[in-house]
């Protein structure tokens, strides 16, 4: 059986009408962030009080995706009251269905006019919270795989392509290369077998925005996938993800299953000839496979070691194949791209970033979570507003942007409109989207420890500067933190940081002195305070002296 | 269906061997087919430029970053060992940032292992030694690592020193690609990265060795040495490696 | 397509041919749907790490000789990336996470304690056998740092109390902690 549009609506069809016929539906939040507060037990217990109750005729519980507001998890939404509460636990439950009928249960309700939720613009997450992300209808109900309908069914591949273009977006995985561009470079390779891989290795720890849509839309990504498939002229793609998510891993399985039971990939997909297959291939706790051509060699099941570029992927990539690889969220974007017109999105964000971007907020933030603002919205919008500012009324230090990749911005630069240009101004990146707030309990050096640790164990090994020069450079930084060091290691420091960023081979050791970097630019005080006087102004690093009087 | 053909190795089908470019390296003009490196064409017209990983006859790597040269109008460095020749490119092989980086990484590659050449079996005959003088690195400034490195003596005709490898995998790609046995691979990553046989075995125990001899030649270093012999005699021939290719291929015709 | 039961001859208790395994038809499932090509050698390890808990040498060797894989190649996939372990697992495992969001939120100082407290480092297991210790690189729960995984279960909002408290129920080997096998199975993937 082929599917037809006519299939397709009538899916969504029954769907809301089977949502509607309920008088109250209850969203449980079934994402990782609030399973790891038991929410599963909070459904079961919701259930099982309606069915005590007598009510399961008015009521319908759901396991939706991630809400946002992480910190306060459990989170449960109910329409339409409109009404969403917060720490839910299973003991609630009674009062919960009790009160659906009259007011709300005061003491667990999360304000309706807060900031986090009014501030935002969600395209990427528009369904995240809201549909039930192991059920393939729920995705349709939402409009979901008409995008790709109407790709393969009223668009050539080069009209795809032009919507993309038009709509500015760029790669969200980081560097920010326009998506528009690489599909075309992969569309105008010759050769018939070409590829579409997903990265959703997500690495940079502390981020979890590519988690949090695979986990609460899988299908969104699949339909993206489908479409760049059809635009550049591919038939199979792959995702690699981590293995360190197995949610996401269980929800795509899930998910690729039931799109091909429907036929939305498979051969023929909507009476077309054309064809679409999609493969999941887990990832083994290797930071630099995010790396496209590390990637590629892991999917072909070798050791996860960059290799030079030139050649790109686009042009000699997976199995020797032109490649499409794009991160999870650029692919998120490009449904409702086709959907509502290249135009439509170029409209939103900023001169030179158009569209929305998402967020993990975390650290020293009071709203800790996902967030989708446009592009250009400010930090200080960002971490005062929707963010809530800093918890115990301490002060704001800086935001750690774009993880070991990245930087530091300070608070001058609060009011700066964030997009990819003005990050890279200040020495930070956009990064993939994770943004770690830090307070005046933060020490910089010790920040920069912390990720240069991270790049040194995370090194393939495979090129001498970044393989000896991060551990060099970790070495001193750790003599600096333990107040053994000295001024000229100040100057080592910059020096092994510009031969490292100059001369390595792939972006991991390209970029690893960054945080260095940019601490040095904005904290050099705070280095040449451990130097000099040994001493820590946070306090967070046992200085010589101290150190010993404690042990 | 998926694809079971092997993949390491493919080569690249998106260059075309017969078209000829013209460019200029050091201000001299020089040409060269599409698919030949930067590293290719400046030997090919005398030009020295230092290399660690790479070797006539094997695969590139990319890895040691010291063929690493400028090329006009790109703010970035470029390996000459696999970065092919383009229609007017200009390459400048020895500036003085280059020169100055090159002698960082070397100073780097002596720190991170244990190089005592007064008691090297290699002294006089090393590669790594070579780049040293050549670089004009005298003296290492960075903290040496000085991990404890392990010596395999297990093979009854080679020996293998940890102290002195510097990973440029020569040893991995010559068993691998030409000898076929794929001995040697390498465990770990980073800093801990360690050149291993079979499933880190001793080496005499190893069920693939065929005790060609093949990676002691190849290795630039003293990491890989056969057994007996003096420092005046430990010198090693790399060079048979071309030579073995192109009559294999005389033999495949 | 080569036949899925013969095998090498092999040593180990698990390979034996007289107490044939049905955790190694899982592996041999694997390879199978992949058609026993070499690139299969990432989710076969998985499998087999999925399975037995852990890479046996034997196990490695019966994988390389199925996909034609070069012994070293298994070796170096199985050190490269961290997911993989060559060391039987404890009984329990306790996963910090070491992520931005976590050690900004103090689970290094977490970490020390607890490294302190069972006498071992991170990626070891106590003499008797009883708690592996391991850390991650986030967990993607970061709203609720520091976080962690006890056993296959993600715990948000960590203190060292909570932390030390878990350790302690587990060496004294709490009656009304019986792990179940959807546990074991968790702990496996949530490396
Ligand atoms: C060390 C390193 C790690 C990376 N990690 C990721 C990652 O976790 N997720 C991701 O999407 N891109 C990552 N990238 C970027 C990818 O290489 C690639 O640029 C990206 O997937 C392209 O997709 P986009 O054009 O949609 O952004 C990483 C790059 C480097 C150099
Ligand atoms: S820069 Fe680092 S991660 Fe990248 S290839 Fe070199 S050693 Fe490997
Ligand atoms: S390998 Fe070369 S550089 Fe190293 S100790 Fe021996 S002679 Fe010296
Ligand atoms: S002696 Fe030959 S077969 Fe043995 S490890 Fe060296 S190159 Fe490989
Ligand atoms: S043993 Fe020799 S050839 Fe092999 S990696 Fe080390 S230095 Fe290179
Ligand atoms: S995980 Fe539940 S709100 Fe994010
Ligand atoms: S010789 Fe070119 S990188 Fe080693
Ligand atoms: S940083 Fe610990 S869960 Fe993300």
């Amino acid at each position: 059986m082929t599917l037809t549009i006519e299939n397709l609506q009538e899916i969504a069809k029954t769907e809301t009408d089977a949502v509607e016929s309920y008088r109250y539906r209850i969203n449980v939040c079934m994402a990782a962030g609030c399973l790891s507060c038991r929410s599963d037990v909070v459904k079961a217990s919701l259930e099982e009080e309606i069915r005590r109750q007598g009510k399961e005729k008015a009521c319908l519980v759901r396991g939706v995706g991630c809400l946002g507001l992480c910190a306060v998890g459990p989170l449960i939404d109910i329409s339409p009251l409109n009404v969403t509460y917060q720490a839910v636990q299973p003991s609630d439950a009674p009062e919960i269905i009790g009160s659906l009928t009259g007011a709300p249960v005061s003491r667990l309700l999360l304000p309706a006019d807060q900031p986090f939720f009014s501030r935002q613009k969600k395209i990427v997450l528009e369904n995240c919270g809201i549909i039930e992300p192991e059920r393939i209808e729920s995705y349709i109900a939402a409009g979901g795989y008409e995008a790709l309908y109407q790709a393969l069914r009223q668009m050539s591949p080069r009209q795809v392509i032009d919507e993309v273009t038009a709509s500015g977006l760029r790669g969200r995985g980081g560097a920010g290369f326009p998506t528009g561009l690489k599909w075309t470079t992969v569309y105008k390779a010759r050769q018939a077998v070409k590829y579409v891989v997903c990265n959703a290795d997500e690495g940079d720890p502390g981020a979890f925005m590519d988690r949090s849509v695979l986990e609460s839309d899988p299908h969104r990504v699949i339909e993206g996938m489908a479409i760049a498939g059809y635009a550049v002229g591919a038939s199979r793609g792959y995702i690699y993800v981590r293995a360190e998510y197995p949610l996401a891993v269980e929800r795509l399985r899930r998910a690729i299953k039931q799109a091909k039971r429907l036929g939305v990939l498979g051969e023929n997909i909507f009476n077309t000839p054309f064809a679409f297959d999609i493969q999941l291939r887990l990832g083994a706790g290797a930071f630099v496979c995010g790396e496209e051509t590390a990637l590629i060699a892991s999917i072909e099941g070798r050791l996860g070691r960059p290799r030079p570029r030139p050649p790109f992927p686009a042009e000699f990539g997976l199995w020797g194949c032109p490649t499409l690889i794009n991160n999870v969220e650029t692919l998120a974007n490009i449904a409702p791209i086709v959907r509502r017109g290249g135009g439509w999105f170029a409209g939103i964000g900023t001169e030179k970033s158009k569209g929305t971007k998402v967020f993990a907020l975390a650290g020293k933030i009071n709203n800790t979570g996902l967030i989708e603002v446009p592009m250009g919205t400010t930090l200080r919008e960002i971490v005062f507003d929707i963010g809530g500012g800093i918890p115990a009324g301490r002060r704001f230090k800086a935001v750690q942007t774009g993880g070991p990749s990245g930087g530091c911005v300070p608070e001058q630069f609060l009011d700066m409109p964030v997009d990819y240009d003005s990050l890279r101004e200040v020495g930070a990146i956009m990064g993939s989207g994770g943004m770690i707030v830090m307070d005046d309990g933060a020490c910089m050096v010790d920040v920069a420890k912390f990720f240069m640790e991270f790049c040194m164990s995370e090194s393939c090994g495979k090129c001498a500067p970044c393989r000896v020069g991060t551990t060099q450079l970790f070495g001193i930084l750790e003599r600096i933190t333990a107040g053994d060091g000295s001024i000229e290691d100040i100057d080592t420091l910059k020096e092994l940081c510009d031969l490292v960023g100059a001369t390595s081979l792939c972006g991991l050791g390209q970029t690893a002195p960054n945080p260095v970097k940019s601490t040095l630019r904005y904290f050099e005080n705070e280095y040449t305070a451990h130097v000099r006087r040994h001493h820590c102004e946070a306090g967070v690093c046992a200085m010589g002296k101290a150190r010993e009087a404690t042990t | 269906m998926t694809p079971t053909a092997p993949i390491a190795q493919k080569p690249r089908t998106d260059v075309n061997p017969v078209r000829i470019y013209t460019l200029r390296i050091d201000g001299r003009d020089v040409s060269g087919r599409e698919d030949e490196t930067i590293l290719t064409v400046a030997r090919q017209n005398g030009i020295f430029i230092p290399t660690l990983c790479h070797l006539d006859g094997l695969a590139e790597r990319g890895a040691c970053r010291l063929c690493i040269v400028e090329i006009q109008g790109s703010p970035k460095l470029f390996a000459a060992c696999v970065t092919l020749v383009k229609q007017d490119m200009d390459v400048i092989t020895d500036s003085a940032r280059i020169r100055d980086y090159r002698r960082k990484i070397l100073e780097l590659i002596f720190s991170e292992r244990n190089h005592v050449c007064a008691v090297c079996v290699v002294n006089g005959n090393c590669e790594l030694q070579d780049l040293a003088v050549k670089l004009g690195m005298t003296h290492v400034r960075y903290d040496y690592l000085n991990p404890p490195q392990s010596v395999d003596a297990s093979h009854p005709r080679f020996s293998l020193d940890h102290n002195r490898c510097v990973l440029c995998l020569r040893c991995i790609r010559v068993c691998k690609d030409i000898e076929g046995a794929s001995t040697w691979d390498i465990s770990g990553r980073g800093i801990h990265a360690r050149i291993i046989s079979d499933l880190n075995q001793p080496w005499g125990e190893s069920e693939t060795c065929t005790g060609c001899g093949k990676c002691v030649q190849v290795c630039p270093t003293g990491a890989l040495s056969e057994k007996g012999k003096s420092v005046a005699e430990m010198t090693k021939r790399p060079q048979f490696l071309p030579y073995l290719q192109m009559m294999r291929k005389e033999a495949e015709i | 397509m080569t036949p899925a039961t013969a095998s090498p001859a092999l040593s180990s208790p698990s390979l034996s041919p007289a107490t044939p395994d049905k955790r190694l038809r899982i592996i041999d499932r694997t390879m199978r749907l992949h058609g026993y090509a070499s690139h299969a050698l990432i989710e076969t390890l998985h499998a087999v790490q999925e399975a037995f808990g852990y890479l046996e040498p034997d196990l490695m060797r019966y994988v390389a000789g199925r996909l034609k894989v070069p012994l070293s190649r298994v070796y170096a996939v199985a050190t490269f990336y961290h997911f993989f372990t060559l060391k039987p697992p404890g009984e329990h495992t306790c996963v910090l996470c070491k992520g931005t969001a976590c050690y900004i939120s103090g689970t290094a100082e977490i970490f020390r304690k607890v490294e302190e407290m069972l006498g071992i480092h991170a990626g070891e297991t106590t003499a008797d056998g009883k708690i592996s210790l391991m850390t991650a690189r986030c967990l993607g729960a970061c709203g609720l740092a520091p976080a962690g995984v006890f056993d296959g279960t993600v715990v948000g909002n960590l203190t060292l109390d909570t932390v030390v408290n878990k350790l302690q129920a587990w060496r004294s080997h709490d009656a009304d902690h019986r792990e179940s096998a959807g546990d074991r199975e968790n702990r496996n993937r949530c490396r």
